[in-house]
């Protein structure tokens, strides 16, 4: 079904600026939304970042903070933006993947691939 | 200083921060986490973590425009990510276990590098013609459109090159920079890959180094929403607004008065935290 002349460097090198760019924007329009949020409810509080305490649980992993991103915190709604941003890369490697695997490039299929192991395990098995 | 006041000059700060690092190419990294530690008084890991965020939001943003350019190599960024991606999550694992004051001292001489970097004029390196083995094999070598038509190119010294991209890839994991500098000296001067190749795709690989460290700071609590939001928005816009005026600007003079603002700041850097003061 896929015809490999299709999946040439330009046309992958377009979806990649697309996916980039709209991941870009759509992070930065949720953490812009959280902010407003945040400064009306918090913005008066004193700010403190002269010790480091450190994340509470639900700001660290995935789950916790799209849980706490519909549950309207809005820390959590920041973190999610803020996560979104940290998948947009990972996402252009995945993306990268199927593009490799088009071009029947098996070499770069598997290289691709360990990038994407080692962001995935960056971003779920740290913890 | 309430969470508003704070919110509004880290923003104002990091807007700065983007600017100067976009229109002079050293990335907004290098200025945000001395601005962050010395003038706002955060700790020095919060920094680190905000500015990681930072980094994948320009780097991306950039990237988005020059991937479609033509001059970025989607296969050497990809192969060498293998080596940046590893070194990242290192560089982030060594950080959460060393003293502050170390990444303090550390970022000291890294800044007074950079600022030697910003101070020397372009050299302009040209490949020859013997191929490296390992180059073709990988199918690295490619090609660029120029005013003259299509350019091609041979990429040398492979295995030297993946090395230093391990090395900066830690150094962003440690840091919480792009190290764009290290890159770029990796595939410039070692690899011998044509400037504008180098500079866009060492672009493209920021983004994808920095999530490999972003999510071990994330899954230890070193990425605090309330500092990032600031701090991604501000440099995002200033990066945005570098790239509008890059093109009439004359940046030889910026990158000199950067240079000695970065020397001063790692001069801090290193006071800081050779006196255990971060």
């Amino acid at each position: 079904m896929t015809d490999p002349q299709a999946w040439n460097d330009r046309k992958v090198e377009d979806v990649i600026g697309n996916l980039l760019r709209v991941g870009v924007v759509l992070a930065a329009s949720v953490v812009f939304i959280g902010a407003v949020i945040y400064l009306v409810r918090h913005g008066g509080a004193p700010a403190n970042y002269r010790v480091f305490q450190g994340e509470p649980m639900e700001l660290r992993q995935p789950r916790g903070i799209v849980h706490g991103a519909f549950a309207f915190s809005s820390r959590g709604i920041i973190q999610l933006g803020l996560l979104l941003l940290i998948a947009t890369p990972i996402l252009r490697v995945a993306f990268s993947v199927f593009a490799f695997a088009a071009e029947k490039d098996r070499m770069y299929m598997i290289f691709t691939m360990i990038v994407l192991s080692i962001l995935l395990y960056s971003v779920i098995g740290t913890g | 200083m309430t969470i508003l006041e704070f919110s509004l000059l880290v923003a104002i700060g990091s807007m700065a921060a983007g600017l100067l690092g976009s229109l002079t190419g050293l990335g907004g990294g290098v200025v945000l986490i001395p601005m962050l530690t010395v003038l706002f008084k955060v700790d020095i890991r919060y920094a680190v973590g905000a500015s990681l965020i930072a980094v994948i939001a320009t780097s991306s943003g950039a990237a988005a425009a020059y991937v479609r350019e033509g001059f970025s190599n989607i296969r050497i960024g990809m192969f060498l990510e293998i080596a940046t991606t590893i070194g990242a999550l290192l560089g982030a694992f060594i950080a959460t276990w060393v003293a502050p004051s170390t990444i303090a001292i550390i970022f000291g001489f890294m800044l007074l590098y950079s600022a030697y970097l910003a101070a020397q004029p372009r050299r302009k390196l040209l490949g020859d013609e013997i191929q490296d083995p390992i180059a073709t094999r990988l199918k690295l070598n490619g090609s660029f459109p120029t005013p003259e038509g299509t350019r091609h190119y041979c990429v040398h010294r492979v295995p030297v090159g993946f090395s230093l991209m391990f090395g900066a890839g830690a150094l962003s994991g440690l840091l919480g920079i792009g190290s764009g500098a290290v890159k770029v000296l990796a595939m410039d001067q070692a690899m011998r890959i044509p400037f504008k190749v180098s500079t866009t795709t060492s672009n493209f690989m920021i983004g994808v180094t920095a999530a490999a460290s972003a999510g071990v700071y994330l899954n230890r609590g070193y990425i605090d929403p309330g500092l990032a939001m600031p701090v991604m928005l501000g440099v995002l816009t200033g990066s945005m607004l570098g790239a509008r005026i890059l093109v009439k600007a004359e940046t030889e003079w910026l990158r000199i008065v950067f240079g000695i603002v970065i020397a001063l700041l790692g001069i801090e850097m290193l006071y800081k935290g050779f006196s255990g003061r971060i």
